[in-house]
């Protein structure tokens, strides 16, 4: 994604270590780097998220819109994705240059939640067949350094944890158009239900027959090929996406999938936990940029 | 896979620098230093409306008449006799551009460099044909700094057996003002790896290699034993984290927090956490002022 160019001496001692169960940072194969995330952070959104993944940093705002619903869903919400790659990132996004990676992600993002067993968007809907919630999510991407999908999905699953939609009551009708009352009480309000929302994982196939998760830029640069699993907390897989070019033999295929049962189920499970401490939180202090 | 509320990590603080009344004063840029006009006026400074302004971010000071502000955080300059690390990003007629982590990318001359074998003659139209098969791009060298020209642009040469094409190993890349200067920049350190300090802040953990070996234009795709691999990266981890606490960067400081993670039994990957970066930090800087 971001342009590096290794020599040939590094990326052999890149595989190498791999091959050997010890990467350059001294991770195993199914490692993650540190990963730091906090909800709440911009008040104008209904709700947002931060991830940052060593140096990768992404910053998700949901916002909820009223729409009509979509004809062959009448009374099912909606939730639209998307990104924008700042050029702060890395300077290829500048003007047009990150669309490529914005339409794939939010594409990906899209296609993860299109599955009817990752969240229940009939309690988005308002009047069946007139007016249902939608939600915008926006994905900003402040830097990259390697394993965004992984961070992206994190991200907006925290994001809509964390987001609070006001109350909406129909009033009235007035010449066949309905009335709206939106509850001003900032405490009357709708969760959204996040407790089947997937996450993403990211195998780069680095070697004959071996993957690594949470890749660094260096590691990208020596894999050309990999594969973005979606995994719901009860391990159903929902999505499934190869990157770069490149082929997977199927025992490395089907191996990768079945990690990212159990490794997305851990990562659900803590993830759960620590967004429960957060809110559990008394007078939180909110870091955001500074 | 370890995630934290943001909130509940540690804040980063310097470490070093003197506190109190002997800190030198910070100033922003814009901001007016003095009204008197007797000063002279230095680099980082400017004049208007008969005041001396900072133009950068740093410390004043003062030597007699003359104020100058020294920046905390600057892009590579460079000075002549220089050792630094570069990329080389392009293979152009009888020149390579490198990337020197500066404004511009640098120039090697063909004829700058030690030809193979050692032998002392002009470079030939058969050397300039095999440029490539010297240094290609995405290689790494360690050069020394020959000239500055005059749009500051550096020209580099590698005329000695100590400079030429790094082999195996990891680059890392900290701001080239935490780097303490030297004489010396290569270093074999005690504990079984090779680093050099680039002045510019590139900063390459390898393997030891014989002295006979040490400066051909081949590169050695052995494999490197898991042990040396594990020094490299608790170097390479040692060397992140004095760089994220703004601790200079030097073979004693470097020896030091690596013998304190040693002591402290820290595993390699747990040094990518927050809290035991600051730990090693703070008993680094502790030890070093002992």
């Amino acid at each position: 994604m971001v342009d590096i160019n290794l020599s040939d001496a590094e990326k052999c001692y890149i595989i190498d270590g791999v091959k050997l169960g010890i990467r350059v940072d001294g991770r195993d194969r199914l490692d993650y780097r540190h990963l730091e995330i906090e909800t709440g952070l911009v008040s104008t959104a209904n709700g947002s998220a931060r991830v940052r993944l060593d140096r990768t940093d992404v910053l998700i705002t949901v916002k909820m819109e009223m729409d009509r619903p979509s004809p062959d869903q009448p009374n099912q919400g909606r939730l639209r994705f998307f990104v924008n790659c700042s050029a702060n990132a890395a300077p290829e996004f500048e003007g047009r240059g990150g669309e490529d990676l914005a339409t794939t992600l939010s594409a990906m993002m899209d296609r993860l939640y299109s599955s009817p067993y990752t969240l229940d968007r009939s309690c988005l809907c308002v009047v069946p067949g007139k007016h249902v919630k939608v939600l915008y999510v926006d994905i900003e991407i402040l830097d990259c350094a390697g394993n965004l999908f992984d961070a992206v999905s994190i991200g907006v699953k925290a994001a809509l944890w964390a987001t609070h939609l006001p109350r909406i009551y129909v009033t009235g009708e007035d010449g066949g158009e309905l009335e709206f009352e939106v509850s001003d009480n900032p405490h009357d309000t709708e969760r959204i239900n996040v407790s089947n929302a997937p996450i993403l994982i990211t195998h780069l196939r680095i070697t004959e027959n071996l993957t690594i998760v949470d890749p660094t830029p260096e590691e990208e640069e020596c894999g050309p090929v990999q594969v973005v699993v979606g995994v719901t907390p009860s391990g159903l897989i929902t999505a499934l996406q190869q990157l770069g070019q490149g082929t997977f033999t199927t025992q490395t295929l089907s191996a990768a999938i079945k990690l990212t049962r159990e490794l997305g189920m851990k990562i659900h499970t803590h993830l759960t936990a620590k967004l429960r401490q957060e809110e559990s939180m008394e007078n939180r202090e909110i870091r955001g940029f500074l | 896979m370890d995630i934290e509320l943001a909130c509940e990590l540690p804040r980063v603080r310097a470490m070093v620098g003197p506190e109190g009344p002997q800190r030198p004063p910070l100033v922003t840029p814009g901001e007016i230093i003095t009204h008197d006009t007797s000063f002279m006026r230095g680099h980082g400074t400017y004049m208007e409306n008969n005041t001396q302004v900072a133009s950068v971010a740093g410390y004043i000071t003062r030597v007699n008449r003359l104020i100058t502000v020294t920046p905390l955080r600057q892009v590579y300059q460079g000075a002549i006799g220089d050792t630094i690390v570069g990329r080389i990003t392009k293979v152009q007629n009888n020149r390579w551009k490198v990337d020197v982590n500066s404004r511009l990318d640098a120039e090697l001359r063909l004829v700058n460099i030690q030809l193979p074998g050692g032998e002392q003659r002009r470079s030939s139209l058969e050397d300039e044909r095999g440029m490539r098969g010297l240094l290609r791009e995405g290689d790494l060298v360690c050069v020394e700094v020959q000239k500055i020209s005059n749009d500051g642009g550096l020209r580099l040469a590698a005329r000695s057996s100590k400079f030429g094409k790094l082999s195996q190993g990891t680059l890392l890349g900290v701001s080239p003002s935490l780097i303490v200067q030297d004489k010396q920049r290569m270093h074999d350190l005690p504990c079984g790896a090779r680093v050099v300090f680039g002045a510019n802040g590139y900063v390459y953990v390898s393997p030891t290699v014989p002295e006979e070996q040490a400066s051909t234009y081949t590169v050695n795709f052995e494999e490197v034993p898991v042990d040396v691999r594990k020094t490299i990266g608790r170097l390479r981890n040692c060397i992140k984290l004095l760089a994220h606490h703004s601790i200079m960067i030097s073979p004693t400081s470097v020896m030091t927090a690596y013998d304190i993670s040693i002591e402290q039994e820290f595993e390699i990957r747990d040094m990518l956490k927050p809290d035991v970066m600051q730990d090693v930090a703070i008993t680094t800087v502790q030890a070093m002022n002992e």
